[in-house]
């Protein structure tokens, strides 16, 4: 085992040397603020150890936004660099790097993290549970999730980026052309992430089939859950791909196998199968969710009932089926051949069949209703024309015949922004601002939100919508500069203003989460929007950790909203009331995450005998799971009837 | 958190509404698994043909061993399926017993597999000549590892059965081991079909 000191720290490059530094002051800054404010005990046993699906939830969407910010700083400097023709401000390696970095934060360690977090917060509610069905393992879903993030941006500092695509493509990304330990990153982090993004899946689909309240049958339950159902399905089948995918690039790359190499039989191809048998689903397990989240907002804001709920079912298990069937479209012109092209096409085109049914089923959601032009519903109206445009450029690139001509140029960079930045980025906003409330017992301001909506909107059509005709022009991707021959500048530099837009309109967001925490107006209405329809808003505001004193019985779609109808006055007996029972918290999936992180750091590194002793870390903390027998508490009586009085009022309260 | 309702009238493991939730969450694990091994096969049916300069399978196969390897896994399972037996019947002792004989198999199984690795390696086809055999023993190891993974959380439990008996979690643990142990039972006569005896046809 040799250590190269001078490949671990990289030196000589001075944005690295500043974010070195940032990080370095930043830890500091970190472990001095928690220390000198005497929060480290808080900060362990009420969130970082928390098995509460809630804190759990903010936890991922904390690590969400600050990936989105690092995602989106390398969007920035992309931005730049192609700002002016043979422009030196990143080389082509680096260019190279922040690409590929780029591409795996803003999907795997930003939207997943972020509709996780989002699920977690809003499912266990709308089905009117106390909490998942494994809380623990949620929390080391968490755990592992974050691990393999910090694994992933450890390698901007130490080590190297990986280079090679979010898609990693071999033989590029193997040994023989990308000998350095960049691309290590990419196998290791993204396995160990992907192992609790697994569980996460199995956890939810338990969850949702054995916890729902009493009366909530399948066909009752809110469209969000029923999109989480469908996605965690995905989950449960498309990731075992990508764990296989991975593990055979890790033995590729680490221990000389030849299941991707040019050498001894290896099939570079087969990668290019594997990631996308995974990597298309895995488009469809981030926008379910999405379009789970437009579904709730929709209704809510039209004071409307979904319209064609049954329809919409049935599109997200078509999708998703679909979903699997499509894969070969990402390489029509790696020589398949044009029979198998035209079946991939057809297939492709087909999901354009249940996805434009969902998008007239929000349409007529809104017909006739009485619109409220609040901050989720404005993001919801603004993602419908947008996510069309990404949906008509998709069919083009479907056909395979046509894909020939704009494969692998900046149009197809502005189709997939054009799906996954309205798809889930607004939809990600539209759950902030609509949850929020309920989580924190006040709003994001609506004021600051919709400067945040239009600058980020201004932003991202001018970012974005220049790109379909640079890459019409062959404007290729992941190209890091142009000359001025090209005349492309215009349009890039045009291009390149829209991406400040966008980083004022990130910027707004940060200070309405700022500016509303310590001015917006508090609030303990169950029910802060006034027309919800689903369960989550039928109890305490913020919600306690128990969720509901009493497991409600539903009757019909929009549990709450009939609730309301019957002048429910949210009267509770409290005779009524029992002992609730809850997990208790644990330290163990924090343990798990470090041990994963350790043992996955030696491993990138290559340092096999200590990557196998620390192995056993990981096999310790399973051993002392497997003896664990903790029951959890009981929360008594009295507290959930002290807790229950204040937010519904005396007047509500029948006692008996 | 619905906890700790314990109903009677169906057996030990599926009393308790955790133990209930573990055993549904176990299956669809299972069908992830069902998966990961679904895609081994398919890069091996991909990569079977591509051997490079190396041996072919034919070469190398041992089929007297396999054979041997399979018998020892397959009663493995029929006597986890009387460990799952003894369990309905509230018999510890017999329950430990047939645990530990199964194990005993299991450990068979493995040591046979080893030496399987071992005269691989010695006739030439270690896991970097070609890409057939990268695939054979990744194929092979990935099982192995889940077996050997089985052994030792088998012993988990038996130390936790001695602990504590026969109880509604105990129950839940050793059926969930059952279920895997069964599996990678079924996934191995998958291999001994498609790549052993398919491999010499
Ligand atoms: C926030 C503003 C964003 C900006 C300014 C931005 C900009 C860019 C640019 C310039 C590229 C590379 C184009 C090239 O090939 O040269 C790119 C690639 C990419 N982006 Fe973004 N993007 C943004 C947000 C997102 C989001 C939200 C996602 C996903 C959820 C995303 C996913 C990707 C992916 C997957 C690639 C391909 C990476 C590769 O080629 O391997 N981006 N983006
Ligand atoms: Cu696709």
């Amino acid at each position: 085992m040799d250590i190269k000191w001078d490949k671990i720290l990289i030196t000589g490059d001075p944005l690295i040397l500043g974010s070195q530094i940032a990080i370095v002051l930043t830890m500091v800054g970190i472990v001095v603020g928690l220390t000198y404010f005497k929060k480290w005990k808080y900060l362990w046993s009420e969130w970082l150890t928390s098995v509460d699906h809630k804190r759990i939830g903010i936890m991922y969407i904390i690590m969400g936004v600050l990936m989105f910010f690092r995602g989106g700083v390398d969007g920035l400097m992309m931005k730049a660099q192609t700002a002016v023709p043979e422009n030196t401000f990143l080389d082509a390696q680096h260019y190279n790097e922040v690409f590929t970095t780029h591409g795996v934060i803003m999907i795997l360690f930003m939207a997943m993290p972020m509709l996780i977090g989002i699920i977690n917060i809003a499912m266990p509610l709308q089905i009117g549970a106390r909490d998942v069905a494994f809380p623990q393992l949620n929390l080391l879903s968490f755990w592992l999730t974050f691990a393999g993030a910090m694994l992933f941006n450890l390698s901007f500092v130490v080590g190297g980026s990986p280079d090679a695509g979010w898609t990693s493509y071999f033989p590029l990304a193997g040994k023989e052309f990308t000998p350095g330990i960049g691309n290590n990153f990419y196998m290791v982090a993204l396995q160990i992430a992907g192992i609790g993004t697994l569980m996460s899946g199995i956890n939810f689909i338990v969850t949702i089939m054995k916890m729902r309240a009493p009366g909530m049958k399948l066909m009752r339950m809110p469209m969000f859950s029923w999109t989480t159902l469908i996605t965690s399905l995905i989950i449960v089948i498309a990731f075992p791909i990508f764990t296989v995918a991975l593990l055979l690039g890790t033995m590729d790359r680490i221990f000389g196998t030849h299941f991707f190499t040019v050498a001894d039989g290896g099939l570079d191809m087969l990668w290019a199968n594997l990631f996308w048998l995974w990597g298309h689903p895995e488009v469809y397990i981030v926008i379910l969710p999405a379009f789970g989240i437009y579904s709730e907002v929709v209704a809510t804001f039209s004071k409307k009932r979904l319209y064609g709920y049954t329809s919409m079912v049935m599109a997200i298990v078509v999708i998703s089926a679909l979903s699997m069937l499509v894969w070969v479209h990402h390489f029509y012109t790696m020589g398949v051949g044009p029979a198998v092209n035209s079946v991939f096409s057809i297939t492709t085109m087909a999901i354009a069949v249940p996805t434009g049914i969902k998008m007239f089923n929000w349409l007529f959601t809104m017909r006739k209703g009485r619109i409220e032009f609040t901050a989720p519903m404005m993001w919801t109206l603004a993602f419908i024309p947008t996510f069309l445009i990404g949906g008509v450029t998709g069919v083009m690139l479907g056909m395979a015949a046509a894909d020939f001509q704009y494969h692998n140029t900046l149009f197809l960079v502005a189709h997939f922004h054009y799906t996954l930045i309205p798809g889930v980025v607004y939809a990600v906003f539209a759950a902030l601002y609509y949850w929020w409330p309920k989580v924190f017992g006040f709003k994001l301001n609506e004021r600051i939100g919709k400067w945040h909506f239009w600058l980020f909107n201004i932003g991202f059509n001018l970012t974005f919508f220049p790109m379909f005709f640079l890459g019409l022009q062959g404007a290729a991707r992941r190209m890091y500069t142009y000359s001025e021959e090209s005349g492309l500048w215009p349009l890039y530099a045009l291009s390149a203003v829209g991406a400040i837009f966008l980083a004022a309109g990130f910027a707004a967001l940060c200070y309405n989460i700022y500016w509303s925490i310590r001015y917006e107006k508090r609030t303990t209405e169950n029910d802060p929007w006034g027309t919800a329809r689903t369960l989550e808003w039928a109890t305490a505001t913020p919600v306690p950790h128990y969720n509901f004193a009493v497991v409600p019985e539903v009757t019909d779609v929009d549990a709450y909203w009939e609730m309301k109808k019957n002048k429910d006055n949210f009267a509770l007996d409290p005779n009524k009331i029992k002992p609730i029972h809850m997990p208790s918290n644990s330290g163990l999936p924090v343990y798990m995450g470090a041990a994963f992180l350790i043992a996955g750091f030696f491993l990138v590194f290559e340092w096999i005998p200590l990557a196998a002793i620390s192995a056993f870390l990981i096999f310790a903390g399973m051993i002392k799971r497997s003896f664990e027998y903790d029951d959890g508490y009981y929360v008594p009586v009295e507290e959930i009837i002290e807790k229950e009085r204040t937010w519904r009022g005396d007047s509500k309260w029948k006692a008996k | 958190m619905e906890s700790k309702m314990i109903n009677h009238s169906v057996p030990t493991e599926y009393q308790s509404e955790q133990g209930k939730l573990n055993i549904l969450g176990f299956w669809i694990f299972i069908a992830a698994e069902i998966i990961l091994f679904a895609t081994l096969f398919a890069v091996y049916g991909v990569l079977h043909t591509r051997t490079s300069d190396g041996p072919t399978g034919e070469e190398i196969f041992v089929i007297k061993d396999v054979v041997i390897q399979t018998m020892l896994l397959l009663t493995s399972s029929f006597t986890a399926g009387l460990v799952i037996h003894e369990m309905r019947r509230g018999n510890v002792r017999g329950l430990i017993t047939w645990l530990i004989i199964t194990l005993a198999l299991g450990g068979g199984f493995l040591y046979m597999e080893i030496n399987e690795f071992i005269h691989y390696v010695h006739a030439g086809a270690g896991i970097q000549t070609s890409a057939f055999t990268s695939s054979l023993l990744t194929l092979l190891g990935t099982h192995g590892a889940h077996v050997t993974l089985g052994i030792f959380w088998a012993i988990m439990v038996i130390i936790q059965l001695l602990q504590r008996g026969i109880t509604p979690i105990t129950a839940s643990k050793v059926h969930i081991w059952g279920i895997y142990w069964h599996f990678l039972d079924v996934v191995w006569i998958f291999i001994f079909t498609f790549v052993y005896v398919g491999g010499l046809i």
